[in-house]
């Protein structure tokens, strides 16, 4: 994770995708994923990952709390003297989740029961504190905000693919519809907490194996 | 609920690692090295006690009488955050060697998700004081039990030859797979 922002940027297309923005959002979606880039917030993927509506509510949660995290603490980054520095975010990230599990209770309270105690242990997930360590306290608010986008995109994007293998086969359903024909029973295993592990193993088996087939075509 | 049902409950059947998935990032990084998996399990399992013990007290004696559940994550994280500091100034002012051994691993405990997620178990599941005491330190014994027993496995992993394009999260993370199901074995004796 490197402290200022590096990046290569793409010399053809629109403007927008020039930018140095884009750059650290995309940095965010692909070598930055928090999942199989940097193994961060692991607890909060094997958990949620049982059906996609859990999933992607889980994803848009930690998605709002690290942008709205990122940008208070990239805007004070000047403030905050640095002996304290991990306790005043441990506060602001407290508050934020305080805010998104009221929000949940009221708004999707099925699903708010389902995720238990892991919207509030969105406070200890490592994204939030790993992305404002490294990223938020050099870089401007702009910046930031980018970068908390593409890694919060990044998350989402391994935990749908996640659920959806694991609730399809474990379930034989997606987002609750019926997709397995009723002759074929739904492998359980998937739906089990073990199943959890090998969807995560074998998903990072894929990732690695694209990105080494990747890296060979910039090679050649 | 009777203490041994639960002291059973929490190290076997309702692991925290294996069935709950918490404390997953040290659970893959730390368990390369298998005494320092088991310093560091040792370290969770006295933190996990004391602070949920602590967070108890202060949830049923200070919030729920004056209506301040909605307060409970902020509070239980600066409690925990305290505590850890606290038990680092005493153990290295008393015992320094201990603290040579252990104080590595103190700081990182503060965001370890296995902390935090006891002390909100607890409060999901209503449990007297000495209830609470027993969960949380049968929960930190199950924590240890599964990184150690992880470490051990991942000795062997030398000797053995995985695809390459595993690396070693992936691996770990099939391995545990492998850990969970064997420990739903136990399932039908206990359950929380």
């Amino acid at each position: 994770m490197a402290d200022q922002v590096q990046l290569k940027v793409p010399k053809a297309g629109y403007r927008l995708f020039n930018s140095k923005t884009w750059a650290v959002f995309s940095e965010g979606v692909w070598h930055n994923n928090p999942i199989f880039g940097m193994m961060l917030g692991l607890c909060s993927t094997l958990a949620v990952t049982n059906l996609m509506s859990n999933a992607l509510v889980m994803s848009v949660s930690v998605t709002v709390v690290l942008v709205a995290n990122s940008a208070i603490i990239s805007a004070l980054r000047n403030h905050i003297p640095d002996r304290v520095r991990m306790i005043v975010y441990m506060l602001i990230v407290s508050t934020l989740v305080i805010t998104v599990d009221m929000m949940l209770r009221i708004c999707l309270p099925d699903i708010s029961k389902a995720l238990g105690p892991y919207v509030a242990l969105i406070i200890t997930n490592c994204i939030i504190m790993g992305r404002a360590e490294a990223f938020a306290v050099n870089n401007t608010v702009p910046v930031s905000i980018a970068d908390s986008l593409g890694v919060g995109a990044g998350y989402t994007f391994s935990l749908m693919i996640m659920a959806f293998f694991r609730e399809s086969l474990g379930f034989g359903t997606i987002f609750g519809l019926k997709v397995l024909p009723e002759a074929m029973s739904p492998i359980q295993l998937f739906a089990i907490p073990p199943g959890a592990f090998f969807a995560l193993g074998v998903f990072i088996l894929v990732v690695n194996t694209l990105k080494q087939r990747q890296a060979k075509e910039d090679d050649a | 609920m009777r203490f041994l049902l639960i002291l059973f409950a929490s190290i076997l059947t309702s692991n925290i690692a294996l069935t709950y998935f918490l404390g997953m990032c040290p659970f893959v990084t730390i368990s390369r090295n298998i005494g320092v998996a088991a310093g560091m399990g040792i370290a969770v399992t006295c933190v996990m006690t004391i602070t949920a013990t602590a967070n108890w007290l202060i949830d049923h004696y200070l919030l729920i009488p004056m209506g301040l559940e909605f307060l409970q994550f902020l509070v239980f994280i600066v409690t925990i955050a305290t505590i850890v500091q606290l038990l680092e100034l005493v153990m290295d002012r008393y015992t320094p060697t201990l603290h040579q051994a252990f104080g590595i691993f103190l700081p990182l405990i503060t965001v370890n998700c296995a902390i935090l997620g006891i002390s909100l178990f607890m409060v999901l599941r209503t449990f007297s004081f000495w209830q609470t005491v027993v969960y949380s330190f049968g929960s930190g014994i199950g924590w240890m039990l599964a990184i150690v027993t992880m470490g051990a496995l991942r000795r062997r992993l030398v000797f053995a030859d995985p695809l390459a394009n595993f690396g070693a999260a992936g691996i770990t993370a099939i391995l545990a797979g492998f850990m969970a199901l064997a420990f739903i074995g136990f399932s039908g004796m206990a359950s929380l």
